[in-house]
């Protein structure tokens, strides 16, 4: 058993609970900065993607786990993100320059995106942003003369500081970095007003606007946020791709990222992460086993977006907590051992419902 | 000059008077509460006070400023709480983060120094916490500090939403049926902290309540609603004995009632 004594304020506040805490995040940094050392270029590259769709997963995880509002427009800002940085680059803007740029700029695209869709929430909000992601992916099909059109993009070559980001490695190390940088700015939000606003705005409109919050204000914010770390996404997989292609960005990305956050864990970071390592990492699975399954299974087409809805409604239904669900009740085996009891991972039945003031 | 000041205030839902003229005050430092039937105006009246709904007519004062036009969203800041009838907290976040949550009005840090956690951010972040710690201890709620609001009795969470609306440091406190689902013994819990928070934070309590002993209990004045008709005002005695009261509870022929 771990009992944390608190004695100080600031302990709620610091990033780290407990000294177990440095350790264990310091000893997977660690891992993560010699992997590239150790591994070929293929795992390397691999590991890549799934930092750069763990970026964006922790984006939309602000804004569909905190906030409580849904997208399934991301891989637009994914898109927008994109070609932002490659143009930019291919005009002889330094990357260090374009890739903040291409952040920022898809923030400011998530504020106009947030702001006329306010008013809705739920299904009518998925629809809108279901529409904006098929406006954008027609607007860089159709807006040849700076995307290339279904000819395609192809990325320059990044530097930084003289040193060309050629290989998966420089995009690895670049990733991991911009993924660090985006999970401090979480952890930032998460424990300042802000954060709390999402939090209260997702739990009970209401009630957060007698509280003080404006409610327009936080969602745009949110919307914003979620974006500008999509875009940051986009700009890093545009190297990890090498050649934009406009249907890269289409509605089944969209529900990849929707995935991460379900399957990962709503309401969690760690969760995005966990959905961005299955997300990325099934298909190769299935690329691995597919010779050896029986029946000729592995030959069937639509075989990975069955298993992809496949694993996301058994995870709806028998999991709402996600594969961080699962990890948080390892852990509490462990720091509860030996006392752990049948009861206490079990669901609760809530039946006091409130008739809500719409 | 009163704290509170409503002035022919009037809502309408389709043909339906929810809230027809109503005209009252409240002073500094008492407990007026509102009683009345189902369906009386009683929690429309509040939804008017916090903005949620707006009136047709008629104006609000508080502290001499008038919010008859103000966004919901401005009211906390002003320094008027709520609390809601079947609970409104926030259920998937801690009772300390609800408190916090409570502290939103009074925050002032900007975007940058929250997204980047500087020092400035952290001092308001203590301060809110300290805030939240007292309130905390004056209501008794050390041992659910870290727990899940979702996973908190009902007569907790009702002591928790009186706490998030403490939190905001009121001038003015609305308390929608405080006894509501509550048993006896909790029942007489809240009269207790109700009269606590008048006398020992000097916070002014509009109550809306159907439990007549705590109404008894605590209240200095109380207004009496049918059909968003205001029909008696006074003494919780004068009230009560009020024949138009008695005949709204008791029931009378129909023409005395309309």
């Amino acid at each position: 058993m771990r009992y944390l004594f608190r004695t100080n304020y600031n302990q709620d506040l610091s990033l780290a609970r407990h000294g177990g805490d440095y350790f264990w995040y310091g000893l997977l940094l660690v891992t993560m900065l010699v992997i590239p050392l150790l591994m070929g270029e293929f795992y390397v590259g691999e590991l890549g993607g799934v930092f750069i769709f763990a970026i964006a997963g922790v984006g939309l995880m602000l804004l569909v786990g905190y906030t409580g509002l849904i997208s399934l427009g991301h891989a637009a800002f994914l898109g927008i993100g994109a070609y932002v940085n490659s143009v930019l680059l291919a005009q002889g803007v330094p990357f260090v320059i374009t890739l903040p740029v291409a952040g920022l700029f898809t923030a400011a695209c998530g504020a106009a995106i947030g702001l006329p869709t306010l008013r809705m929430s739920g299904l009518y909000l998925a629809i809108a942003t279901l529409a904006f992601g098929s406006i954008v992916g027609t607007v860089f099909q159709k807006w040849s003369s700076v995307t290339g059109g279904f000819d395609g993009f192809a990325v320059p070559t990044p530097t930084i500081f003289g040193v060309g980001l050629d290989g998966a490695t420089g995009i690895y190390y670049v990733s991991l970095a911009v993924l660090i940088f985006v999970l401090w700015v979480t952890a930032n939000i998460l424990r300042s007003p802000m954060g709390r606003a999402m939090v209260a705005i997702r739990d009970s409109e209401v009630s957060a606007q007698s509280m003080g919050i404006h409610l327009a204000r936080y969602k745009a914010m949110a919307f914003a946020i979620s974006a500008g770390m999509t875009g940051l996404a986009g700009g890093l997989f545009a190297h990890y791709v090498r050649f934009l292609a406009p249907d890269a960005f289409d509605v089944l990305l969209s529900v990849q990222f929707v995935t991460i956050v379900f399957v990962g864990g709503l309401g969690s970071v760690q969760g995005a992460i966990f959905g961005a390592l299955f997300v990325r990492l099934l298909p190769q699975f299935i690329a691995i086993v597919r010779d050896d399954l029986p029946f000729g299974i592995g030959r069937m087409p639509g075989l990975e977006p069955s298993l992809f809805g496949l694993v996301l409604v058994l995870v709806i239904l028998f999991q709402p907590g996600g594969i961080n669900g699962i990890w948080q009740k390892i852990k509490h085996w462990f720091t509860a051992f030996p006392f752990k009891r049948q009861t206490s991972s079990r669901r609760q039945k809530s039946y006091a419902k409130s008739e809500r003031l719409r | 000059m009163s704290l509170f000041q409503a002035d022919q205030i009037a809502v309408r839902f389709g043909g339906i008077r929810a809230v027809d003229d109503v005209t009252f005050h409240v002073e500094q430092g008492e407990v007026f509460s509102i009683i009345g039937p189902n369906g009386a105006g009683k929690t429309t009246i509040f939804n008017l006070i916090s903005r949620i709904y707006n009136s047709t007519s008629g104006t609000l004062t508080f502290d001499g400023q008038d919010f008859t036009k103000m966004p919901p969203w401005q009211v906390a800041g002003i320094g008027i709480a709520r609390t809601f009838q079947n609970i409104e907290l926030f259920p998937n976040a801690s009772l300390l983060q609800n408190l916090l949550i409570g502290r939103h009005a009074h925050s002032r840090v900007g975007l940058l120094s929250q997204l980047a956690f500087l020092p400035s951010n952290r001092r308001a972040e203590l301060r809110h916490r300290e805030k939240a710690e007292e309130v905390i201890a004056f209501l008794g709620l050390q041992r659910h500090r870290d727990t899940l609001i979702a996973n908190l009795p009902y007569g907790v969470r009702k002591v928790v939403e009186l706490g998030r609306a403490l939190c905001i440091e009121p001038k003015l406190l609305l308390l929608d049926e405080p006894s509501s689902g509550l048993n006896v013994e909790e029942t007489e819990g809240m009269g207790f902290w109700i009269e606590d928070i008048k006398k020992d934070l000097g916070i002014t309590v509009i109550m809306v309540e159907h439990d007549m002993a705590l109404v008894n209990q605590v209240s200095d004045r109380v207004m009496a609603l049918n059909y968003g008709k205001v029909l008696a005002m006074g003494t919780p005695r004068e009230v009560q004995t009020h024949p138009e009261v008695v005949k709204a509870y008791l029931g009378g022929e129909l023409e005395d009632v309309a």
